[in-house]
Parts: C-alpha cells; structure tokens; sequence
C-alpha cells in the first residue's frame, strides 16, 4: 500500500520558461534557468513511500531538500505535478492529487494524515500556548471535542517523549531546546499521522539529545507504524534511521536505492563525494 | 433636515450590508461606516444601525448594561428621537426596535423585535490571532482550533473557562461570532431567539447578524457543562426578583447591595408588587 506517491512534482521561483525543466539540473551543475533566470527548486521528482518505510533524503544545501518537504505538506505551492497520499480522495472516492486541495482538505490533511516536524520548533510549536494546549490544538483539528480525552492524549504523548506530565501546562520557552524539539514530536504525533515528515530534526541540538530524540523517533515509529520522510544533511542520521536513501542535487533525485547500499557503494559521484567526505 | 440623519445612500448601503449579514449567519460583513455626531468607539455601529431600519411607525428603546437611563443610552435616545420624531419607550415588550449596550433583556423578545447590539470588537479570533489577515483566513477555513485551545487552558488551570463577558459562540454550526461584551448569562439567549438580532461595530466598520431562530451554541466541550453565572439566594434588594441577572453595588461604608441589571423588568415587576 503507497502512502505517499509523487509524480513529476516540480518547483519553480520566478516566472519561468518552457525550458527550465529541460535545462537545469545535476547534469549542467545549476538550478538556474539559462533563458529566464528562474530558480528550480525541485526538477520533476517521482518517488513512493509504502506503509511503514522510512525515507531518507540527503544532498547539498540548495540541492532542494527541505522545498520538496515543504511541497509535501503544502507550506508552499507546487508548480506542477502530482502527489497522492493515502487515505486522501475526492468525491467519487478516487485519489486526489493534494495541490488541488481547497483550504478545508488541507486542514484535514494537516490534521489527519500528514504532520510535519521542523528543525526550529518555533516554527511547529505555537509559543502563547502550554505544552498541552500545542497538543490540544492538533487534536482538536483532527475533530475531539472532550476534555478529558483531550488531556489524557497530552499525557500520553508527553510520557512517550520524556516530557515530566506534571509540566504539562508549562509554556514552551519554559523547557529546553531539546525538550522544546520533543514537544514539537509529541504535537506532531498527537493526531495519529499516517505520514510524518522531518526536516533536519537534530541539527543544533548537541549529540546526547541527538541520539535520544533519533532513538525516540525510531521507537515511536516501530510502534505506531507511520511512515517517515526525513531531510538531514547528517549521514549518521540517515543511516539510524532510513531504509531507503535518495540523493538529491540542483533539484534532481540523482541516485536511489536502499540506504546501506547508498552508504556502501554509491554510484554517482556526487554521492561518492557526499560518502567519503564523512569525518 | 432628512428622517433619521443619515442619506439615502447610506441607509441604502447599510442596509445591503444587513442583508448580506443575514443571509450568512454569523458572517461580518464590511461597510462603509458613517461620520456621525458621537465619537466612534461610542456606540456608532448601533447607531447607523437603527437609524437604517427605523421607520415612522416603530417604537425605540435604548439601553446602556440594561439601564434606560444611564449616560450612554439617554444621549443616543434622545439624538434617535430628534431626528425622528419616533416614539420612545422604556418598555421591552412595546419596542420594535432595542439598540443596547453589553445586555439582552430579560424579558423574552417576540417576533418582530429587532435587537441592535453596539460592538466594540467585531471578531471573536482578535483575542487569539492579532493578524487580521489571518483570522479572515482562519474564519474561511473553520479553523477555531485556537479558541478551543485558549479553552482547554483555562480547563485545565481554573476548571472552567475564565472568560465572563463576550463568550464565544459557534451560529448555525459555522461562524464563531463574538456576542458583543454581554454577560456569559445572556448568552444562552441568543439562540432560537425570536427577535433579529444585528450586530454594529462602527469604529471597525463590521455589521454581522443572527437571524431569528438560529441556533447558537456557546464554545464548549463535549463533556463539560456551560456554566453562566448564578446569583444563589440572591435577590434584587428593590423589586425582590431572583432568577435574573444582577448588579453588584458597593455603597460607601463597602457593603454590597444586589440590583436587577434590566432596569425596565425591575420597574414592572415593582408595579405588580405595589399594585
């Protein structure tokens, strides 16, 4: 079963020409289109994820990590192409591409199907709120209008991530960075997602509460069995983590495949470059 | 001098604007709110309001918290009546027309009855999103994720919500609509009411409405109970009545003394008595 399903999914800043596609990417080593100056952020990228697999994307920066995340969860606008996600149709009960989704679906996708994990948790956590009321809103979104089942899932995802439950009305500048990145989890858990997305999740934080909140992760994940798209630059974070690893440059996917196999024998040489340049 | 201040073309657009509000229950609605001879802030949206809607056969009443006679409804009634010639009364039941302040009567409104309600803040998510932009976003979208969470804190801090005036409200299960500063105790009144109910926000240029028998439900969770407040055993020290919505009245040696809030209800019902 696809959980998630990208076709031809393309980005580009700036108006655009009929040749940016064709004429920026790995091969001319730019992501800047010859004839118009526009920037392509992400080049006609297919990819799949099934249930329960976690994906790896790494690349230099600007290579468009993080934009096609951003695509997925609709925090920007996709120029063209398609994404499907699981459980999402339209009224005849076909799939339904998300970019078309008018503002209510994509609550309800945001709410239900998809949640998102940023490296700043400023920008997944809302800071005039508690801890519990970050989580309260997700659950609220996702449709629960009890009190107290409400609380009881604050708790309960609080717990998961080693948050003491007697904070549980703490502001979030009150806690830690780490803390604060593992509230930020526990809101992004908190409405059940079948898909979870992380961009750069560890990055910043020093490495005991690194490998805590990547154990963490990787535990949550094998219980509850969401599927993960994860963005890192951290080749020690993808290979923790990830099953399967796609390298990214100027926009492009240029190599795929399982994530051991990526890290022991890369073919292009950009990702041999990317391999043997680990500390 | 015109009837009722206002031009023609003003009537005429505010008018339209009440239609639109009408139509979309709990929607607010822009309009092109007027110069008028009181400072904005004070009343104005009501103003513009009734001076739209009222007509030579239509009785007025104002009131300011419930009181006929206090500052502000006395200067708007005498400034509506100057310019109309209407007919005023103190009486709920003989209005066509109540332009109020922060109150709804006690007595139950009838069909027919126009109730206008002077707003100081049109929009209910001002108190949790200050982007404007936003919140129309959020309004469009029914997202009211963050009042609900701005409830569940005070759940889960006080036991209940802390809000005592200008409790939200959800009409015909779409628009969270701000009821104007009314006490929480009025708010169970605005549903299935009788009466059109219309909202003015002259300052911020915003006319939204509740059509008779809407239904308006305040924001509460499933299992929780909506608690307004209760007076217990107390009753008005100058008519008797109990059951209503009181006034708390310190007197200079700091005693407290109760007073029925809708001065009218309290005027009849020591009527009766004396009678």
């Amino acid at each position: 079963m696809k959980v998630l399903e990208i076709k031809n999914l393309s980005k580009i800043f700036g108006n655009g020409c009929t040749k940016c596609l064709e004429e920026t990417g790995s091969f001319t080593d730019s992501s800047i289109c010859p004839h118009c100056n526009s920037v392509v952020g992400v080049n006609q990228i297919n990819l799949e994820l099934k249930k329960g697999e976690i994906l790896g994307i790494v690349g230099e920066s600007g290579s468009g990590k993080s934009t096609l995340l951003q695509l997925i969860y609709q925090d920007q606008k996709a120029s063209k192409g398609e994404i499907f996600v699981d459980k999402y149709f339209d009224e005849n009960g076909d799939k339904k591409n998300i970019i078309d989704a008018n503002l209510n679906e994509l609550n309800y996708l945001r709410n239900k199907l998809i949640s998102m994990i940023y490296q700043n948790p400023r920008l997944g956590l809302n800071y005039r709120f508690s801890a519990g009321g970050n989580i309260a809103e997700k659950v609220i979104g996702s449709g629960n209008k009890y009190y107290e089942q409400i609380r009881e899932k604050a708790k309960f995802f609080l717990e998961k991530t080693e948050i003491p439950v007697s904070r549980i009305d703490d502001y979030p500048d009150k806690f830690s960075g780490g803390q604060q990145q593992r509230i930020q989890i526990s809101k992004a858990l908190s409405s059940n997602p079948k898909l979870l997305l992380l961009d750069e999740p560890t990055t910043g934080l020093d490495l005991s509460v690194q490998a805590k909140i990547l154990d963490l992760i990787k535990v949550l994940q094998k219980e509850i069995g969401f599927s993960m798209v994860i963005v890192s630059h951290d080749l020690g974070v993808i290979k923790h983590l990830t099953d399967i690893t796609v390298v990214m440059k100027n926009g492009q996917i240029v190599e795929k495949g399982l994530t051991d196999q990526i890290l022991e024998d890369p073919q292009h040489p950009y990702t041999q470059l990317l391999v043997s340049s680990i500390l | 001098m015109r009837y009722a201040f206002l031009d023609e073309d003003a009537k005429k657009e505010i008018r339209r604007a009440i239609l639109k509000a009408v139509a979309i229950p709990g929607y607010i609605v822009s309009f092109a709110s007027r110069e008028m001879p009181i400072a904005r802030g004070w009343g104005t949206g009501g103003l513009q309001l009734t001076l739209s809607l009222i007509k030579e056969d239509d009785t007025l009443k104002v009131i300011d918290q419930g009181c006929d006679g206090s500052v502000n409804a006395v200067n708007m009634r005498n400034f509506i009546s100057s310019v109309t010639k209407n007919k005023t009364t103190f009486d709920t039941k003989e209005a066509t027309i109540i332009q109020t302040r922060h109150r709804i009567p006690e007595e139950e409104l009838q069909e027919g009855q126009t109730l206008v309600f002077q707003v100081p803040m049109p929009d209910i998510l001002e108190t949790v999103e200050a982007d404007t932009y936003k919140a129309k976003i959020m309004h469009a979208n029914e997202d009211y994720s963050k009042l609900w969470v701005l409830l569940y804190e005070d759940t889960s801090l006080y036991g209940d919500s802390r809000i005592s005036n200008r409790y939200p409200v959800i009409v015909e299960n779409r628009y969270a609509m701000d009821p104007s500063p009314i006490p929480k105790y009025d708010t169970t009144k605005l549903g299935n009411s009788k009466a059109l109910q219309l909202f003015g926000a002259g300052r911020e240029k915003k006319i939204y409405a509740i059509p008779p028998y809407s239904e308006v439900k305040p924001l509460k969770f499933e299992d929780k109970e909506f608690q307004v407040e209760t007076f217990e055993d107390k009753t008005c020290e100058r008519c008797g009545n109990s059951g209503v919505f009181l006034d708390e009245i310190y007197d200079e040696n700091n005693n407290t003394h109760y007073y029925c809030s809708d001065t009218s209800y309290c005027d009849k019902t020591l009527e009766k008595r004396t009678k």
